[in-house]
C-alpha cells in the first residue's frame, strides 16, 4: 500500500491522448459503390515480402521441417505410412487455408457498402492509426487483434482496410462459417482461413496449423488477424484472453526467425450490435442458431432497423520484442532445433499470458462509450434498488440527467472514451431517451423482462473496465475489517483474484491495480490516504456507493452458484449439464420469491471452470465456504 | 634511477601509438576531396579512390568538411608516473633483461584496439598502462621473470602484438601492484624446422608475417593467416583460439599447434612428446589454448607447417540475395568441398568493397566493369540493392585447383551464382587488411565503429544475420544516434555443423556528448541478440575483459568452477592478473 504514492501522475489515465475520428460511410453516401468497389489497389506490402499466391503458402507449410517432423512422428506412433500421413496433411491445409482473391474483396466491398449504409449511421475510423498500421506493416510482419462483439467484426476490419488501400489480413475463423454453403467459401476468397474449435491431443493439425500461420506471418505475407477473445463476447464485457494463437504468432520473434512482431489491438465499439437479444436469449439458454446460410439470409430483416454507429479505434502498435524485453530468456531455444515442436516453458506461458491480458486492456481502453453506456448503468441500479425495495417507482428526467452528468464526469477523470454527442445536456438526454423508447427499452413496465435487462445490462458492461478497479477498492474498503491500508489491500486482492475470470485483471498485478485504484480515488477526491488508514470523504461515498453497486450483479450470481454446489450439486455433474442445472436452480430460486439482480450470465462458464480446476471434488467444501461467506457478508452490509 | 636497456629491436617504432598499422600508412581525403591510401606497404597504397568519399558522406551523412582530428603527440604529463616495485627492479636489473618504464613504450602496451581504447588515445586520454616493460629474449629469461614476479608479488601481462579487440590488454585499474607488461616480441626466432614430420619448433613471439616469410624461405609455410596477421603473434593466437582465413586447409590454432610450453607461477606445463594425438585425459593444450594470459606466458610452440602451395587462385561469385549466398555456402560445407577461404558479404558490404575500388588505369577496364555491371543487373535480373558477393581463395596444386573451383561454380550456380571474376575476389581480401585502417579514417571525420564476431549453427545464420543487424540500427535510433548507422556482415568460415558471422558497424557520432558510451551500449546489446539467437560470445576474437559478464552463463556454472579451479592452482596469487575471462 506505500506504493499509491509511487503511482506516476503521468500515467493517468485521463491524460491518454486519442485520435480524431473519420466517418467513411460519408463518402459511400456521396460517390459510387461500384467505382469504389472497382477501384485501384495497391497496399503498402512488408519490406522483405517476397511475392507468393496462396498454393505456393501451403506447398511451403507441406515442405517445412516441423512438419516433416510431427509426421515422421505421427508415423512412428501410429504405424500409417508417412505417405497417408501426407495426404491427411495435404487435406487438412486445404480444409483450413485462406484463398484471398481480390475479386471476391471487390465484391464484399460493394456489398457491405450498400449493407452498412442501410445499417449504420455511421463508421468512423481513426485514421492516425491507419498511419500507424501502414507504417507497421512495412517495418515488421503485423498481427491485428480486433476486440469480437459481433459477426461484423472481421468483414468490418478487412472493409475498413480495403478503404484506406492497407494490406487485406487473413483472417483465423471459426470452422463453424464453414457449415455455411457458398458463404462459407465466400470468406475463405475473402482472406478467412479455418479452424477447428478444438483439437487438442491432434499433433498433426496442430503443426499445421500453427506452421500454416507462422508462414503466412514470417514471410509478411499479409498482416494474420484473430481475435484475443476467442469468441464473440455476449454480454459486452471484454472476455479473458484464449492463449493459442497468441503462442503462435509470437514464437517466430522468440525464436529468432523474425527481429519482432508487431501486434496492433483494434477497439470495434458498436452503438448497438446486430446480435443484441440474440445474444440476451442466448444467455437464457435458448442455444444459439447454427451458422447457417439461410439463417443469414433470415436475419436480412435486421437491414431495416437502426444500428447507430460504429467506432474503430486503431490502437498504437505494440512491439512483442519491447513487450518480452527482460521477460523472457530467448537463448532457452538455443538447445534443440527450433523445428520440433515443444510446450512452451513457464517463462514463455506466463509471458504470453501477460501479454494478452495487456492487450485485451488496451482494446478496453480505446472502446468509445455512447451516453447510454452510462446512463444504463444508472437505471439498472435505480432498478435493482427499487426492485429490491419492492417499489416501482421511475426516475424524474431532471434526476437521471443530473446522475449522468455527474457519472460523464467520473468516468472522464476515470479515463473512459466517452462520446458525448453536443454540450447541451437537455438536449441528449431527449436523444438518448427517443433512442431508448426506439429500442424498446422505455424502462419499468419493460425492464421486467429478462431479455431487456440483460440487454440493457450488456450496455453498462461495456464500462465495466472503466470502473472496475475502483470498484474493487470500494467494496475491499466495505468488507475490510478496518480502515486499515494492509486489510483493505488484503480485501482488495482477495476480490480481485476471485474475479480474474470475470474481468480483465492482469495477473501478478494486484499492487499495481491497487495503485491505479487508490490514484483513482485520491485524485476524485472520494479517498484520503493516511499513514495507516484509508478514509472515505464526505462526497466520496456516494462515488462509492455507486462503485460498489456496479459489482453486485456479478456477486450475487457467484453467489448463487456457490448455493447451488453447496445445496443441489452432486458429485456426478458434469460441466455440460452444470449450466442448465444452475439455470434451473435459479428459477426455482425466482418462483420461491428470492430477487436477483441479474439472471444467470455466461460468466458461469468462467467460475464454473474455476471450480472444476482447483480440484472440485477434494476441496469443494472449503473453497465454496469462503466463497460463500464472503458473498454473503458483502451483500448484507 | 637505474639505467634500462631497450632491445634492438622495436616495432613500435614503425607502428602508430594511436591508431591502427603502420605510421606511414593511412587514408585520407586531399585538398581535392578524394579518398588517398598512402605509403608503399599494400596493393591499394598510393592510389587514389575515386567512390570512397561519396560512398562516406552518403552512407554516414558525414562531409569532409567536419574534421575531428587526433592528438597528433602523447603528453608524457598524460601518463600517470609508474608505481614501481623496487626490489623487484633491481633484480631484474641484475638479469640483464632489457626493460622500461618511459611513458611512450607504457602506453604502447596498455592497450589493445577496441574503439574506445583507441577513441582515448586519439584524445590523449591515457588510463592506467603498465608500470614497467619487459624484453625477455627466450624462454629461459621468461622463466626468471615469472620467478622474480612471484617473488615480489608484482602483476605481469603478457603481451605479443597487440592487436587484441576484447580489452585483454587493459591494466584492471583495482590492481594496485607493480604491473608489468611482458613483451615477447624479441623471442621471434625458429628454432627448428623438422622436415619428416613437417612441423616448425618457434618462439611464441614471432609475428604472423615473419613466421610466413621465414617458413617461405624453406619452402614452407603455417597456412595460418589471421586478418592481423602483419602485427599479432603466435603465443597471441594460442592465448586466445585464433583462427585464420584459410582454416578449410590448414585448420585453426588447435589443429595447427603439436607441443606447447607454457611458463606458469607452478613452473613450466608442456607435453612430454609431440605426438599427433593421445588419450592421455582432458588435453593440458586446453586449458592453455584461450587461458588469455591469465595462467602464463605461452614462450616456444611445435606447429605443423605444410609445403608451400604450388598455385593460388581468387574467385567470387555474385548471388542474387544474401538468402541464396548463405544456401551456397551451407551446401559447399555439406559436400566438404569449401576452398581455403571462402566469404559471403552481404549487400552494404558489397557497396563497401566496391568503393574501394581504386582509380582504373584504362578505358578498357572501366568499359568491362560497365559490362559486368549492366550484364548483371539488367541482363540476369539482380537487384543491385540486394545481390551480394562471395569472395573465394583456392590453393594447392593447379590440376586440383582448376578442379576444385569449377565444383564449387557449379554448385553456386544451383543458388543462381555468377562467376564474378579474380579481380573482385583478391579486392574482397585487400580489404581484410585495409578495413582497419579505414576505421582510423572515420575517426578523423566523426564516425567511430568497430567489427564483431560470432560463430552459430547453419539454420541459425540468416536470422542472427537479420536481427543482430537491426538490433543495431533500432539501438542507434533509441540512443539518439542522429544518422542512419553502418550495420552489415558477412559469413567468413564455414564449418560442418555452422558458420562464422562478422558485424561491422558504424556511425556519425556527431551531435552525441558520450559517443563512445553509445557505442559500447549499441555493441553490447548487439552481443545480447547474437547470444539471444544461438550465437556464440567469440569464434576467435576471445572474451577479454569486454564479454566476461556472459562467460557463467555461455559455460555454466560448473564450467566457471572448472576454469576457476585451475586458475587457482596454477597461479593463486594472481600474479598473471589481466583479470580476463573469469
Amino acid at each position: 500500500s506505500k506504493c499509491v504514492y509511487t503511482y506516476k501522475e503521468h500515467r493517468d489515465p485521463m491524460l491518454k491522448k486519442r485520435d480524431d475520428f473519420e466517418d467513411i460511410l460519408e463518402e459511400r453516401r456521396n460517390s459510387s459503390d461500384l467505382k469504389y468497389a472497382l477501384r485501384c489497389y495497391t497496399p503498402v506490402l512488408y519490406k522483405g515480402v517476397t511475392p507468393c499466391t496462396s498454393s505456393m503458402l501451403k506447398s511451403m507449410v507441406l515442405q517445412s521441417d516441423q512438419l516433416h517432423y510431427v509426421i515422421n512422428q505421427v508415423s512412428k506412433e501410429t504405424g500409417k505410412a508417412t505417405d497417408d500421413i501426407k495426404e491427411e496433411a495435404s487435406a487438412i491445409l486445404e480444409e483450413m487455408a485462406q484463398c484471398l482473391q481480390l475479386s471476391t474483396v471487390r465484391f464484399f466491398a460493394f456489398t457491405l457498402s450498400k449493407a452498412f449504409k442501410t445499417l449504420f449511421r455511421s463508421i468512423c475510423v481513426n485514421e492516425d492509426g491507419i498511419q500507424r498500421l501502414q507504417q507497421a506493416i512495412q517495418e515488421h510482419p503485423v498481427v491485428l487483434l480486433p476486440s469480437h462483439r459481433s459477426y461484423m467484426d472481421f468483414l468490418l476490419m478487412s472493409y475498413i482496410l480495403y478503404t484506406y488501400d492497407v494490406a487485406l489480413p487473413v483472417i483465423a475463423a471459426g470452422m463453424d462459417f464453414m457449415g455455411m454453403k457458398f458463404v462459407g467459401e465466400m470468406l475463405r476468397m475473402s482472406g478467412a482461413f479455418f479452424i477447428r474449435r478444438s483439437f487438442g491431443g491432434d499433433k498433426l493439425y496442430w503443426a499445421l496449423f500453427s506452421e500454416y500461420v507462422k508462414t503466412m506471418l514470417k514471410n509478411g505475407f499479409a498482416p494474420v488477424e484473430f481475435f484475443l477473445e476467442g469468441t464473440r463476447s455476449r454480454t459486452s464485457k471484454s472476455l479473458t484472453p484464449k492463449l493459442g494463437l497468441l503462442n503462435i504468432v509470437m514464437d517466430p520473434f522468440l525464436k529468432g526467425e523474425v527481429f519482432d512482431v508487431n501486434v496492433v489491438p483494434v477497439s470495434i465499439s458498436y452503438e448497438r450490435v446486430l446480435e443484441e437479444t440474440l445474444y440476451a436469449r442466448e444467455l437464457l439458454g435458448i442455444p444459439k442458431p447454427k451458422e447457417s446460410t439461410s439463417g443469414l439470409f433470415k436475419a436480412r430483416k435486421i437491414l431495416s432497423e437502426d444500428y447507430g454507429s460504429i467506432h474503430v479505434y486503431f490502437g498504437q502498435p505494440v512491439s512483442v520484442r519491447s513487450l518480452a524485453q527482460g521477460k523472457v530468456n530467448r537463448c532457452q531455444f538455443n538447445l534443440v532445433p527450433r523445428h520440433i515442436p515443444r510446450r512452451p516453458s513457464e517463462d514463455i506461458a506466463s509471458f504470453v499470458n501477460d501479454s494478452a491480458y495487456r492487450l485485451v486492456r488496451a482494446q478496453e481502453e480505446n472502446m468509445v462509450l455512447k451516453p447510454w453506456v452510462l446512463v444504463a448503468s444508472l437505471l439498472l441500479q435505480y432498478h435493482h434498488q427499487n426492485q429490491a425495495a419492492g417499489q416501482k417507482r421511475g426516475i424524474a428526467l431532471g434526476e437521471l440527467t443530473a446522475q449522468a452528468v455527474w457519472l460523464r464526469d467520473l468516468s472522464r477523470q476515470y479515463g473512459a472514451f466517452l462520446h458525448w454527442p453536443g454540450t447541451v445536456v437537455t438536449q441528449v438526454f431527449t436523444i438518448i431517451l427517443l433512442a431508448l423508447l426506439e429500442q424498446g427499452l422505455y424502462f419499468f413496465e419493460l425492464l421486467s423482462q429478462a431479455v431487456i435487462l440483460l440487454s440493457c445490462a450488456s450496455y453498462r458492461n461495456q464500462a465495466l473496465h472503466v470502473f472496475v478497479r475502483p470498484a474493487l477498492l470500494a467494496l475491499a474498503i466495505h468488507t475490510a475489517s478496518s480502515n486499515q491500508k494492509q486489510e483493505v489491500f488484503n480485501s482488495f486482492s482477495f476480490l480481485r483474484n476471485m474475479f480474474s475470470n470475470e474481468f480483465i485483471l492482469c495477473p501478478g498485478a494486484t499492487v499495481q491495480d491497487f495503485e491505479e485504484a487508490c490514484y483513482l480515488l485520491v485524485k476524485t477526491g472520494a479517498l484520503q490516504f493516511t499513514q495507516q488508514e484509508v478514509l472515505v470523504t464526505e462526497r466520496g461515498h456516494r462515488t462509492l456507493a455507486f462503485l460498489s453497486t456496479m459489482l453486485d450483479p456479478f456477486l450475487q450470481g457467484y453467489q448463487v452458484v456457490c448455493r447451488f454446489l453447496c445445496e443441489e450439486a452432486t458429485e456426478t455433474l458434469t460441466e455440460k449439464q452444470f449450466i442448465p442445472a444452475v439455470r434451473k436452480f435459479i428459477k426455482k430460486l425466482l418462483l420461491a420469491g428470492f430477487y436477483l439482480l441479474l439472471f444467470l450470465r455466461f460468466s458461469f462458464v468462467c467460475v464454473c471452470v474455476f471450480f472444476f480446476t482447483s480440484a472440485f471434488y477434494k476441496m469443494h467444501n472449503c473453497v465454496l465456504c469462503v466463497c460463500v461467506c464472503v458473498c454473503v457478508c458483502v451483500l448484507s452490509r | 634511477m637505474p639505467k634500462y636497456t631497450k632491445p634492438p629491436s622495436h616495432l613500435q617504432e614503425i607502428l602508430k601509438w594511436n591508431g591502427w598499422g603502420y605510421s606511414d600508412t593511412r587514408f585520407l581525403f586531399n585538398k581535392k576531396g578524394q579518398a588517398e591510401f598512402t605509403g608503399k606497404r599494400y596493393r591499394l597504397s598510393g592510389m587514389i579512390i575515386p567512390a570512397l568519399q561519396n560512398w562516406f558522406e552518403g552512407t554516414f551523412g558525414a562531409s569532409v568538411q567536419h574534421k575531428s582530428p587526433a592528438m597528433p603527440i602523447l603528453t608524457s604529463s598524460a601518463v600517470q608516473p609508474p608505481t614501481l616495485n623496487e626490489a623487484f627492479v633491481d633484480e631484474l636489473k641484475s638479469t640483464g633483461i632489457p626493460c622500461s618504464h618511459d611513458a611512450e613504450d607504457r602506453v604502447f602496451r596498455g592497450h589493445g584496439h577496441c574503439l574506445h581504447e583507441v577513441f582515448a588515445l586519439r584524445e590523449g586520454k591515457v588510463g592506467r598502462v603498465p608500470d614497467i616493460v619487459v624484453w625477455p629474449n627466450c624462454h629461459n629469461d621468461v622463466v626468471k621473470i615469472v620467478e622474480l614476479a612471484c617473488k615480489h608479488n608484482v602483476c605481469l601481462i603478457p603481451y605479443g602484438g597487440g592487436t587484441s579487440v576484447s580489452s585483454a590488454l587493459e591494466c584492471p585499474p583495482e590492481e594496485t601492484r607493480c604491473i608489468v607488461s611482458l613483451d615477447t616480441s624479441q623471442m621471434n626466432r625458429i628454432l627448428w624446422i623438422d622436415e619428416k614430420n613437417l612441423t616448425a619448433h618457434v618462439e611464441a613471439g614471432i609475428v604472423g608475417q615473419e613466421l610466413e616469410r621465414l617458413l617461405n624461405e624453406s619452402g614452407y609455410c603455417t597456412g595460418h593467416e589471421p586478418d592481423s596477421m602483419e602485427f599479432s603473434s603466435l603465443g597471441g593466437w594460442v592465448a586466445t583460439r585464433a583462427s585464420g582465413m584459410k582454416k578449410n586447409i590448414y585448420g585453426n590454432i588447435e589443429d595447427l599447434v603439436v607441443h606447447v610450453k607454457m611458463v606458469t607461477p607452478q613452473g613450466v606445463i608442456e607435453k612430454g612428446c609431440q605426438c599427433p594425438r593421445m588419450s592421455t585425459g582432458p588435453d593440458i593444450h586446453h586449458f592453455i589454448m584461450g587461458s588469455e594470459g591469465t595462467l602464463g606466458v605461452v614462450t616456444e610452440v611445435t606447429m605443423k607447417i605444410r609445403p608451400m602451395p604450388e598455385y593460388q587462385k581468387y574467385g567470387s561469385v555474385v548471388f542474387p540475395n544474401f538468402e541464396q549466398g548463405v544456401a551456397c555456402l551451407r551446401e559447399v560445407a555439406k559436400q566438404r568441398c569449401a576452398p581455403a577461404s571462402i566469404r559471403l558479404m552481404d549487400n552494404e558490404q558489397f557497396k563497401f568493397g566496391h568503393a574501394l575500388k581504386p582509380q582504373v588505369s584504362s578505358i578498357f577496364t572501366s568499359f568491362l566493369d560497365g559490362l559486368k555491371k549492366f550484364y548483371i543487373t539488367k541482363f540476369k535480373g539482380f537487384d543491385p540493392d540486394r545481390l551480394c558477393v562471395a569472395t573465394l581463395l583456392f590453393e594447392g596444386d593447379r590440376e586440383k585447383v582448376l578442379q576444385h573451383e569449377k565444383q564449387v561454380y557449379d554448385i553456386a550456380a544451383k543458388f543462381g551464382g555468377l562467376a564474378a571474376g579474380e579481380d573482385n575476389g583478391q579486392r574482397g581480401y585487400m580489404l581484410t587488411f585495409v578495413i582497419a585502417y579505414l576505421r582510423d579514417l572515420g575517426m578523423d571525420y566523426y564516425v567511430i565503429g568497430e567489427s564483431f564476431e560470432t560463430s552459430v549453427p547453419w539454420d541459425r545464420v540468416l536470422d542472427i544475420c537479420r536481427n543482430v543487424k537491426a538490433r543495431i540500427i533500432q539501438e542507434c535510433k533509441d540512443k539518439g544516434v542522429q544518422f542512419s548507422p553502418l550495420s552489415t556482415c558477412r559469413v567468413t568460415q564455414t564449418y560442418d555443423a555452422g558458420a562464422c558471422v562478422y558485424f561491422y558497424f558504424a556511425f556519425n557520432y556527431r551531435g552525441l556528448s558520450d559517443p563512445v558510451h553509445v557505442y559500447e551500449q549499441v555493441e553490447h546489446a548487439a552481443r545480447e541478440e547474437i547470444l539471444a539467437n544461438g550465437g556464440s560470445l567469440s569464434h576467435h576474437h576471445g572474451v577479454g575483459k569486454l564479454r566476461k559478464e556472459w562467460m557463467r552463463e555461455t559455460i555454466s556454472d560448473v564450467g566457471m568452477g572448472m576454469l576457476k579451479s585451475v586458475k587457482n592452482y596454477v597461479d593463486p596469487k594472481n600474479i598473471f592478473g589481466n583479470r580476463n575471462l573469469i
